[in-house]
């Protein structure tokens, strides 16, 4: 029965096909909060904001950072559209600090020009990055 | 008659330039390979893309938002893109007759250039150059296309231009290219197509609503319109390169099989020439 529990996962960036096999749960970050989605969801289109993708398989669960894109959901397959995302093993340790501490450093001594959203969004990539490495 | 001397000399030239052309076809053929394996590998990403557009914009309809209307002013961003080099039979010129040619005021317009030859070319022709990108499309990557996208949008928000073109020659196979004008925004669907996504996609549900979905779905739809046009415009450079390389060298070859020939009969010419000198002069003895 297990079959059945499966969809369709697809996960696309405009430089390659990322990923595409059977899953049966993939977990991200939308900014709606954090989402799971099993086989049967109502199809929905949401957008991705910087976290850990889980992707649970029957032999095992997969880990990957993803960083921006959307995502469309449907019965039996899921795509998602990610603009950037990377196997741990694609991950720079020391870069994804480095760029950690200066979104921090830029929250911290905020001035007016600083653009909050983006060292926001900066810090929230770079906290995915080490968390998935984990 | 040409003395043997000179058509010799020719058909050494020659000969070294379809050594040239030879080299530069094999090179682009290799780099059409590349290129075009990359523009493939992309292509899912922009369909899926496109029909999660069309089908959000067909369920929205009539909804009222920056993107889907035109800006109040008269200017028009285009972003261009050509090659950095030339060889490439009409590539270049192509895509530059689309915005000379094409129904643009030469004063309305900005362009936003991908690729020196089309910089060049328009700027001499007194085009306004807002700004430059030549150095991605030797090798582009999304992030280029984002910091365009980025940028124009940018403008567009500020109200610097009402609308947003982009002129790029468009790879349907190895042999064909087409010179293409799309308009990026406002977006538009055609009315057809929307309709039958309509039929097609079940009741989609959008979180966020609609039009922050809009916000934030719009810049990413340019961004990989953008970036699918920087990479078929780089596979079709190759392309055009390596089909003006092909002729050349054929060219050249034609040439060289014609010199050949005046050049044997040039010698035949000479050595009955001198034939006859000696026997009248041993005759002119005797």
């Amino acid at each position: 029965m297990a079959d059945d529990r499966n969809f369709l996962l697809k996960i696309i960036t405009p430089e390659r096909v990322f990923f595409e096999e059977e899953a049966t749960m993939v977990e991200f970050n939308t900014t709606e909060g954090e989402i799971g989605i099993y086989k049967n969801h109502v199809p929905m289109t949401v957008i991705v904001k910087p976290g850990i993708l889980t992707i649970t398989q029957e032999d095992g669960i997969k880990e990957a950072a993803l960083h921006s894109g959307f995502v469309q959901i449907l019965q039996d397959e899921v795509t998602i559209l990610a603009e950037i995302v990377e196997w741990p093993e694609e991950i720079d340790v020391e870069r994804a600090e480095a760029a950690k501490e200066r979104a921090e450093e830029r929250i911290k001594s905020r001035t007016p020009e600083t653009d909050m959203a983006r060292a926001e969004t900066a810090l929230q990539r770079a906290v995915a990055r080490i968390q998935v490495l984990k | 008659m040409a003395s043997m001397r000179d058509i010799k000399r020719r058909k050494g030239s020659i000969q070294s330039t379809q050594q040239i052309t030879k080299a530069m076809k094999l090179v682009s053929t290799v780099k059409l390979q590349r290129a075009k394996g990359r523009a493939e590998k992309s292509k899912s990403y922009f369909e899926c893309m496109y029909e999660t557009v069309t089908s959000m914009l067909a369920k929205t309809g009539s909804l009222e938002h920056k993107y889907l209307k035109a800006g109040d002013s008269q200017k028009k961003a285009v972003i261009m893109i050509t090659s950095n080099r030339g060889l490439a039979g009409g590539y270049n010129s192509n895509v530059i007759k689309l915005i000379t040619q094409g129904d643009f005021k030469k004063e309305d317009l900005c362009i936003y250039a991908v690729g020196g030859k089309g910089r060049d070319t328009l700027g001499r022709y007194g085009y306004e150059i807002k700004a430059d990108y030549s150095d991605c499309i030797e090798e582009p990557v999304y992030v280029d296309a984002m910091n365009i996208s980025k940028e124009l949008l940018n403008g567009f928000a500020a109200g610097e231009f009402g609308e947003i073109y982009l002129a790029y020659t468009s790879f349907k196979n190895t042999v064909s290219h087409e010179p293409k004008l799309l308009k990026l925004l406002p977006v538009e669907i055609e009315a057809g197509e929307a309709e039958e996504e309509k039929t097609s996609k079940a009741l989609m549900n959008f979180e966020p609503e609609d039009d922050q979905a809009l916000d934030m779905i719009i810049p990413k739809y340019i961004t990989s319109l953008i970036f699918g046009a920087m990479v078929e415009s780089a596979a079709s450079e190759n392309g055009a390169r390596m089909q003006a390389m092909d002729s050349a060298t054929s060219n050249a070859e034609e040439m060289i099989s014609n010199l050949t020939l005046m050049y044997n009969r040039a010698r035949q010419g000479s050595i009955t020439q001198e034939l006859t000198e000696i026997i009248a002069g041993a005759n002119a003895i005797s």
